[in-house]
């Protein structure tokens, strides 16, 4: 595989009122494994079902139940993480993390705290076309979500809905070597991408499938290096967790806010300390979440209703062969195949779809050209419909066709756009619709010609006045291209235009 | 390991159960009793033996991924002592 050359970017600076600061970020994400039915049980995970619906007697920890792992889960975990380079472990645990909640039914969460099923990896997050930083991934672990309160129903009451109770999550727990807040939307977006293309979390952060936790802390410039040669967080700054961000604008918003609010602590010679905070996107701030009388004792311990979760290598290695092209490979390879630039490759790449559609149209044509004309003209027009790529009513081969008549010189790139938007709206094949309405580049010098000496005819003081100034002689062409419908090739018209008029 | 009554008082309100006043010295006697075992148990030599898991020697089940249960909504609900609309219905939680 080709890999493209890149740059780390600088990390963020905020200037405090004494002295320049530096952010160091890591974040947890918590991704909803796209599977039909519950880690460990059979209830249904489809979104938006009747309250109560999508739960088992084990979901609701009825007394006997016992939890049996769902297959699928464990498989697309492991996709994961041979999707960020990851080691896997071959054996992992389940390890309970008690906690009570109302929409907590079990008072303990299913997860993997002692023994992950995916080890270290990476993911390299792109910033723009040769910069991008490389984050270190320190595990993805299996683990149970939690049920959904209501609070705003009643002023009394709290309402709990269990369906999300017991959905599979991978959480997926990077190193803090995320610098600023673009780098972690930046980082965000990337990993939901390549979820997205192995197909294990469908990333849709609306309904809640990807949500990140971000830890905050802030260091004088310098430190950061120092834990980097050393491993010693010492270096770092106290850190803050920002819970459950489900937005790549609130995620930077919050964390820009946080860094400024530690900075002011911390020049005020006061000290951070570490808590998990909530962000109001209202009020534009982050606030204390828990009291620290509450803060958490989890009491982790192996859960006894599960055997150790044991894999064959062979079974992992048949995932890692059924791997797709990634992102990253894909963008690579796009440059190198196709000549075009890394900034369209990264476009073209940002789903698999669009880079497949894109595929087809450049296979024996112009890389360059293809590009200009998928990413320009149809994503450019799905996007003001508001469509997806699926829904695109100009096949990559009706394109691919069009193309083929510029190529030609049977069309111009300007009749060609009008083609485009016919073959969007009636459909049909490009090149017999040129035929059938006489869209038919005219290249006949002998009509250029003539509708060229016509035009001169009709308006004699304006041809005086272009033998004084010849720049004049772009409107001739443009009152020729207007005679003739368009369809005059305008380089041809030109030419014809400069010489009868003698310039 | 002993345990004081202190400790014994931040377990019990970890677990969320209530333990009288009186009850809580007694009860770090017996949690300390407890762990004493373990300490015994700790002093045999268990190096080079793994861990078992299980009495007998099988795997962790793996289910596939089918939907074979839920839409027993009044089940669910049929213990709790509030409900509204589908919704169990609790006091107040907000953070």
């Amino acid at each position: 595989m080709t890999e493209l050359a890149y740059t780390e970017p600088k990390p963020k600076t905020i200037a405090g009122a004494k002295s320049d600061w530096e952010l160091v970020i890591g974040m947890e994400v918590h991704a909803q494994v796209s599977s039909n039915s519950k880690l460990f049980s059979g209830a249904s995970t489809a979104f938006g079902a009747e309250p109560n619906t999508n739960v088992s007697l084990v979901d609701a920890a009825m007394p006997g139940m016992l939890p049996v792992i769902n297959d699928f889960c464990v498989e697309q975990a492991v996709r994961t993480g041979l999707g960020i380079k990851a080691g896997i472990n071959l054996y992992s645990r389940f390890d309970r993390k008690n906690y009570f909640y109302p929409d907590l039914p079990q008072g303990y969460q299913i997860s993997q705290l002692y023994h992950p099923i995916v080890g270290e990896g990476e993911v390299l997050v792109d910033m723009e076309p040769g910069i991008a930083r490389k984050v270190r991934i320190e595990r993805i672990h299996l683990e149970q979500d939690a049920g959904k309160s209501v609070h705003d129903m009643d002023p009394e009451m709290s309402f709990v809905d269990l369906n999300r109770t017991g959905v599979a999550l991978m959480e997926i727990v990077s190193r803090p070597d995320i610098r600023g807040p673009e780098e972690a939307a930046e980082y965000v977006r990337k990993l939901r991408q390549i979820l997205r293309y192995l197909g294990t979390c469908d990333g849709n952060m609306q309904e809640g499938s990807l949500r990140a936790d971000v830890n905050v802390s802030v260091c004088a410039p310098g430190a950061y290096e120092k834990y980097r040669e050393t491993g010693d967080f010492g270096h770092l700054g106290t850190r803050c967790e920002i819970k459950n961000m489900n937005s790549m604008r609130f995620i930077q918003q919050a964390i820009d806010f946080e860094a400024r609010r530690q900075i002011a602590i911390l020049e005020d010679g006061g000290s951070v300390d570490q808590e998990t905070r909530l962000y109001d996107p209202n009020k534009g701030e982050t606030r204390s979440m828990r009291s620290k009388e509450e803060a958490h004792d989890y009491r982790y311990f192996p859960c006894p209703d599960l055997l150790p979760l044991q894999l064959e290598q062979a079974w992992v290695d048949a995932i890692r062969d059924g791997l797709p092209e990634l992102p990253d490979e894909k963008k690579a390879r796009l440059v190198t195949d196709y000549g075009i630039t890394e900034y369209d490759a990264s476009v073209l790449c940002a789903r698999r779809a669009h880079a497949d559609f894109y595929e087809e149209v450049a296979s024996g044509r112009d890389g360059k050209q293809a590009a200009n004309w998928v990413i320009n003209e149809l994503f450019g027009r799905l996007n003001k419909q508001g469509l997806e790529i699926e829904e695109t009513p100009v096949s990559a081969a009706q394109l691919g066709t069009i193309i083929d008549l510029i190529g030609k010189g049977d069309i111009s790139g300007k009749i060609a756009k009008d083609l485009f938007e016919i073959v969007w709206s009636e459909g049909g094949d490009p090149a017999e619709i040129v035929e059938a309405r006489g869209m038919k580049q005219v290249t006949d010098t002998g009509a250029i010609d003539a509708a060229v000496a016509q035009v001169i005819a009709d308006n004699p003081d304006k041809a005086e006045q272009a033998r004084e100034k010849p720049s004049m002689a772009g409107w001739f062409v443009g009152q020729v291209m207007k005679a003739t419908g368009g369809k005059a090739n305008p380089k041809a018209v030109n030419e014809a235009v400069r010489r009868k008029l003698g310039l | 390991m002993s345990i004081d009554k202190e400790t014994a008082r931040k377990v019990a309100h970890l677990a969320r159960i209530a333990v009288a006043e009186e009850d809580l010295e007694p009860l770090a006697g017996e949690l300390s009793a407890i762990l004493g075992f373990m300490d015994e148990l700790n002093e045999v030599d268990i190096d080079g033996v793994e861990p078992m898991t299980s009495v007998t020697p099988m795997a962790l089940y793996r289910r596939p991924d089918e939907v074979t249960d839920g839409d027993i909504q009044d089940k669910v609900l049929a213990n709790a002592p509030d409900t509204r609309e589908g919704f169990f219905a609790v006091p107040k939680v907000v953070e």
